[in-house]
């Protein structure tokens, strides 16, 4: 029965290749289908690109990125670098970049260390510790950022005395107002940049120290204090030099001129509000991973270092967070993602974040709808990334390695 | 503020996904029975919603206008709250038909953003509102000064220009709608607040203590405000800028909402006879109307000066004068081409 043996799949040896074989072959099905899926998505991206392409048409207008030159005419209160009314459009959005920038590292910053702390604070023994931070937790991953940032916009602008009516606090060090903080600035002198030199210098000497320190407990198995040494290491020059130089260094300190305070560091609430509704709740989010971490490591871990006679400062260093990290950096990752992300709702309080300036005001300005998303969505983009791909080195610093 | 940003992206979305917008808005509004016109979120005096929850004020009373000119019911309106920052994208991406919300025309609205202006129904200035005791009396004396502002308005260009014309500095505090601007004034988190004079004056009137705070004299800017509609759709251009200019006229021949009926049947000035449809001109048919397309928006709500006094005139909490947007015949500037 020759006939029944040619029904099987597989290769069929006579006759070469037949056009059906694409969907009854199994080895050529799923290029067929796979095919066909690519022609679908192909024509639907360009019926949209066509379709933009013939609205803009009707609508008169013109896909150009050319209003990015022009003047952008509007003020903005928080600007890093230097910008008036006069400068361009895409001075702006480097003005509103950077302002995004400052409240996601400075928000991804604060959130670690209470997202740290907080996490650890929920494993202690002590039972009230343990449940505060329980309901702190809960509390913040369960309302929407987008309220705390308005509650604490809200509650500096309606609880805190107007500039006319406050008193500086601490000796002056903090003047708190109803529009913003202020604390005294630091005005540099002569010798400042020696002062700059030598901590750099400090820093590398640390760093050397450290790899010194390392090898010879390798070699000699004495364990040196290193934290403590490197901290005068970096310290104590800088101090020294400091004072004989004669303090090159002077505190500007705010004062109360006509409307507002002038002088020393201005802190708007905006950006206060903003960095720290931020940074709360992504801290609940990261005390969870750090809980899951920690807890993810198996008792008998701390058990057999304690046996081999480690203490338990070591126990945690050398054997519990090395551990731990390999499961908290990759949602770390994603709570610094959505930091950066959350940061676009910045306009609530009127804090200008890219969003604000180039996707705000710009783009109300201009009628660049159209482009001014594109170059919004691909900034986003690219930031995501960045943070993505420096934590995954990281993530590869510290994940297991297999030999 | 992510519901905006979602019009936002929903609006540039629109572009790619909508089928094009063709150009007779007449059409589509007939064959959707209802008209439907953005407004701001909230205004007072302007556009604001009552008891009932239905859009009353000024601006939506000429959205309501057009509506009985083109479609017979003024009542067959649909408000869109469109911020300052979403109007555009609104009225550009067709969710839209017209907008009335006191938008200043500009050179770049008109000839960039592709936009055709109704003509001015509100002649307006940048002002500032200060407290009392601060001790201002002119806007040159807020050098420093904190100030609000709502984003994605002329208002925000105007005051950057100001302030460096006069060599002063400020601190801009961007907010997105009027009630944000009045929560922060009020607690004392800017020294100032800018916006049209009118709106001042509507934002003191909702005051607890109006007579606490000043509007500075100073007009910083000319902010000819009217409702517009997408370039390109001249015939839906004329129907807007007519229906405007009839009810100017009507106020012009003393036509009102209570005897334009009557008037159409026995007044024998040929103006009104014309402005009524009681001629055989057929002026409606010629923009795709009827011959009443006139009466019907004149018995919606009256004629501009009812309008004007219902909402803003001096009975209303807002109590502003005619000023400037008087009849030209009483010094004014609302002059209405000739119906003919």
């Amino acid at each position: 029965m020759t006939t029944a043996t040619q029904i099987v799949d597989g290769p069929v040896d006579s006759g070469g290749f037949r056009l059906s074989q694409l969907i009854y072959d199994s080895r050529y099905r799923s290029y067929t289908i796979q095919v066909i899926a690519m022609v679908l998505f192909m024509v639907a991206v360009g019926w949209l690109v066509d379709n933009v392409i013939d609205n803009f048409r009707d609508l008169g207008k013109e896909f150009s990125f050319g209003f990015l030159f022009q003047p952008a005419s509007y003020d903005i209160n928080q600007t890093l670098i230097d910008y008036n009314s006069q400068s361009p459009h895409w001075r702006a959005a480097v003005v509103g970049i950077l302002n995004t920038l400052l409240i996601a590292v400075l928000g991804c910053i604060l959130a670690t260390f209470l997202g740290v702390a907080i996490g650890v604070a929920r494993l202690s023994k002590n039972w009230l510790i343990a449940k505060l931070m329980t309901i702190y937790i809960e509390g913040f991953r369960n309302v929407p950022v987008l309220l705390w940032i308005l509650l604490f916009s809200t509650a500096f602008s309606a609880l805190l005395p107007s500039p006319r009516q406050t008193e500086p606090m601490l000796a002056g060090f903090l003047t708190a107002t109803n529009r913003g903080f202020y604390v005294p600035a630091t005005i540099w002198s002569e010798g400042a940049g020696l002062l700059a030199i030598l901590f750099l210098v400090s820093l590398v000497a640390a760093w050397i120290f450290g790899r010194w320190a390392t090898a010879r407990q390798e070699a000699t198995g004495e364990i040196l204090p290193i934290f403590r040494i490197r901290l005068a290491i970096i310290f104590l020059p800088v101090l020294a030099l400091f004072f004989l130089l004669g303090s090159p260094m002077t505190l500007d300190f705010p004062e109360l001129k006509g409307f507002n305070y002038q002088g020393g560091l201005y802190i708007r609430s905006s950006f206060m509000a903003l960095w720290l509704a931020l940074s709360l709740y992504t801290a609940a989010f990261i005390a969870e991973n750090v809980r899951a971490g920690i807890q993810a490591i198996s008792k008998g871990q701390t058990e057999a270092a304690y046996s081999l006679g480690l203490p338990p400062k070591r126990t945690m260093n050398l054997v519990i967070l090395p551990q731990a990290l390999r499961i908290i950096i990759p949602p770390l990752i994603s709570q610094y993602l959505n930091l950066t992300k959350n940061s676009s709702l910045a306009i609530a309080v009127g804090y200008m974040d890219v969003t604000g300036t180039l996707g705000g005001i710009t783009l109300n300005q201009t009628g660049k709808e159209m482009e001014c998303l594109i170059l919004l969505m691909g900034f986003y983009l690219t930031i995501s990334l960045l943070i993505s791909g420096v934590m995954n080195l990281y993530n590869n610093a510290v994940s297991l390695k297999e030999r | 503020m992510k519901t905006k940003l979602l019009t936002l992206a929903l609006g540039t979305a629109a572009l790619a996904f909508s089928a094009t917008a063709n150009a007779a808005t007449l059409d589509d509004v007939k064959a959707k029975d209802f008209l439907q016109c953005g407004v701001s979120t909230g205004f007072p005096g302007f556009a604001f919603t009552d008891d009932n929850g239905d859009w009353q004020g000024f601006d939506p009373a000429f959205c309501r206008a057009v509506a009985a000119a083109v479609l017979g019911d003024a009542s067959k309106v649909k408000f869109t709250p469109t911020t300052g920052k979403t109007r555009f994208t609104a009225l550009a991406s067709g969710e839209i038909d017209m907008l009335a919300r006191n938008t200043t025309e500009t050179f770049s609205r008109d000839v960039d953003l592709k936009f055709t202006f109704a003509p001015v129904n509100y002649y307006d200035g940048q002002g500032f509102m200060v407290r009392k005791d601060l001790g201002v009396d002119s806007a040159l004396g807020l050098s420093s000064a904190t100030i609000c502002i709502q984003t994605g308005t002329t208002t925000e260009l105007n005051l950057a220009d100001y302030f460096r014309a006069n060599n002063m500095s400020y601190e801009p505090v961007p907010v997105e709608t009027n009630a944000e601007a009045q929560e922060k004034y009020l607690a004392n988190a800017c020294d100032a607040y800018t916006t049209d004079a009118s709106g001042l004056s509507a934002t003191r009137s909702a005051f607890e203590n109006p007579d606490d705070h000043i509007v500075l004299p100073e007009i910083i800017s000319k902010e000819p405000l009217g409702p517009l509609v997408r370039q390109g759709d001249d015939q839906w251009a004329d129907i807007v800028k007519w229906t405007i200019l009839a009810l100017i006229t009507a106020e012009e021949v003393g036509v009102t909402a209570g005897n334009a009926d009557q008037m159409k049947a026995d007044s024998t000035d040929p103006n009104i006879q014309r402005l009524l449809g009681a001629t055989e001109d057929n002026y409606g048919a010629m923009f795709g109307l009827d011959n009443d397309w006139a009466l019907r928006a004149i018995k919606a709500g009256g004629n501009y000066g009812e309008i004007f006094a219902r909402y803003l005139g001096t009975e209303t909490p807002l109590g502003i004068e005619r000023g400037v947007n008087a009849l030209w015949t009483d010094g004014g500037l609302m002059y209405a081409a000739p119906i003919r």
